[in-house]
């Protein structure tokens, strides 16, 4: 199995895909550092092991089937005729990357890179069923959304899927634009995290008897804003390999990705903070930092194709949403997000899919069909609420059905630590009492 | 609530492949995409606010 491509990658290339590939793992850090800082501190050590075991169990998922449901552009699939135009729905790769020689580097630099943003996809719903989710219940749901919920969406998106020929088959712009892979990763990932705080419900005192939800602040700002940083290396790693391996990029773009990326992060944080201090009287630092990430999302399906001034310009929008969606579900649908996951990843992902259209230069000479690059980008949303999201929450309701996902009340109270890991984050400090209950 | 709301949205995603396989124009086009989006959003809205329910029905 030979990537098409492969002929025109010199091994300078191979080197700069390798190396940005190699700082994915750092977004991962981000996020486990960002969730482990917006939870309870009695629950901090079982937060960060969840994060590294997600990540064990969605390598191994991911080389166990992912990569061969994902597959790449011009390999074995699973195509469907209709309307006269070849759909092209999953791919069919070999299980466990079998008959990949060693020889064949760009088909392991894109089963590395999906490894490594299957990990980062398996973190982000942690942010949603902080202090209630338990261990066995987050390695059993990682391990079907790095199975088969990310690589098929992956497929559509970077493997030549049906969503990729849009422009081909149907004169729909160029197909989905997705370099950073904003819907694969984040989206998916954050309509993952929906479900999960559907299914786990809130946690315990979030809400008094009225209905009014009770603020329960996160225990570690500077792990939260230290997160922000390793964070945005990272997204230089996913955004700029991203659009090497599927966008066509070549190592000189990615001076203008990673500042469009920088800049999308620093305009978002600065929305963000500015928005709370409009509306509260001070600038909130998890509501900043929550924005800092949004503004990573949202650099991620244009980022090979933005001006530095338009990332920025996406990059505030999408600070300011931040802050609103993450009240707006609070208040208004009830959903417990600890780590505000769905508002970072979700709308924030939708709405930088939908810049990526709205905003990417058209080729020259222009072409009617760029007219309706937007189109494509809408397909892709309808995609993730139509599809991803009922299919997320149908595999995790019917996890749940076999396997409880929340937490014990007793164990709720007394901390994920004690009661699943039998020790605390930080045995030197006093443990706090149950503040948040009902009395 | 629940069920239907997770019925409308995939409905709202065939609207938009069919939209997407079927016409050609591009008004047209559009304009059956965007319903297809909005029957989605309706079905999230009512799968929300059947999980409201679920969650004040609990002691």
């Amino acid at each position: 199995m030979t990537h098409a491509a492969e002929a025109q990658w010199s091994e300078g290339a191979i080197a700069v895909c390798l190396f940005l590939t190699m700082l994915v793992p750092l977004a991962c850090a981000g996020l486990a550092l960002i969730n482990t800082g917006l939870g309870r501190s009695r629950s901090a050590a079982h937060a960060m092991l969840a994060a590294l075991c997600a990540l064990g169990v969605a390598w191994t998922a991911y080389l166990a089937c992912g990569f061969a449901v994902q597959g790449v552009p011009g390999g074995a699939a699973h195509i469907v005729n209709a309307a006269g135009k070849p759909w092209d729905w999953a791919g069919a790769g070999p299980l466990f990357l079998y008959g990949v020689g060693p020889e064949d580097s760009h088909t392991l630099l894109a089963a590395l890179f999906g490894m490594f943003a299957a990990g980062l996809a398996a973190q982000i719903p942690l942010g949603a069923g902080g202090d209630r989710w338990r261990m066995g219940a987050i390695w059993r749901s990682t391990a079907l959304a790095a199975a088969f919920t990310y690589p098929l969406f992956a497929h559509w998106t970077w493997g030549g899927g049906w969503l990729a020929q849009l422009g081909r088959n149907f004169g729909i712009g160029r197909g989905f634009l997705d370099a950073g892979g904003a819907a694969p990763v984040q989206v998916a990932g954050g309509l993952t995290a929906l479900s999960i705080a559907w299914i786990l419900g809130p946690r315990r005192g979030k809400y008094n008897l009225d209905g009014m939800p009770l603020a329960i602040p996160g225990h570690n700002a500077v792990l939260i804003l230290f997160g922000c940083v390793l964070a945005l290396v990272g997204w230089f790693g996913l955004n700029g390999a991203g659009a090497m391996l599927f966008a066509g990029g070549g190592p000189g773009l990615t001076a203008l990705i990673a500042m469009n990326t920088a800049l999308s992060a620093g305009g978002a944080a600065l929305a963000a903070a500015a928005v709370t201090r409009a509306r509260f009287g001070k600038p909130d630092a998890s509501l900043a930092a929550n924005g800092w990430v949004a503004g990573l999302v949202a650099s991620s399906a244009g980022c090979a194709v933005f001006r530095p001034p338009v990332a920025l310009i996406v990059g505030v929008v999408a600070g300011v949403l931040a802050p609103f969606a993450v009240e707006w579900f609070e208040l208004r649908f009830g959903i417990d997000d600890p780590g505000g996951a769905i508002s970072v990843h979700a709308v924030a992902g939708m709405w930088g899919i939908l810049a990526a259209g709205l905003f990417a230069p058209m080729a020259r000479p222009a072409r009617p069909e760029d007219a309706l690059q937007w189109l494509a980008q809408l397909a892709g949303i309808a995609a993730l609420i139509g599809f991803v999201l009922p299919l997320t929450y149908g595999l995790n309701r019917l996890l749940d059905r076999f396997y409880t996902q929340r937490i014990a009340p007793d164990g709720e109270r007394h901390g994920m630590d004690l009661h699943e890991l039998g020790a605390g984050a930080y045995p030197d400090f006093l443990t706090h009492t149950d503040e948040f209950t009902l009395r | 609530m629940k069920v239907a709301g997770f019925l409308l949205m995939p409905a709202g995603f065939i609207l938009v492949l069919a939209a997407i396989a079927m016409l050609r124009a591009p008004v047209p086009e559009a304009g059956f995409a965007l319903a297809g989006v909005a029957v989605e959003v309706l079905g999230l809205v009512l799968a929300a606010r059947s999980h409201m329910t679920v969650r004040r029905r609990r002691p």
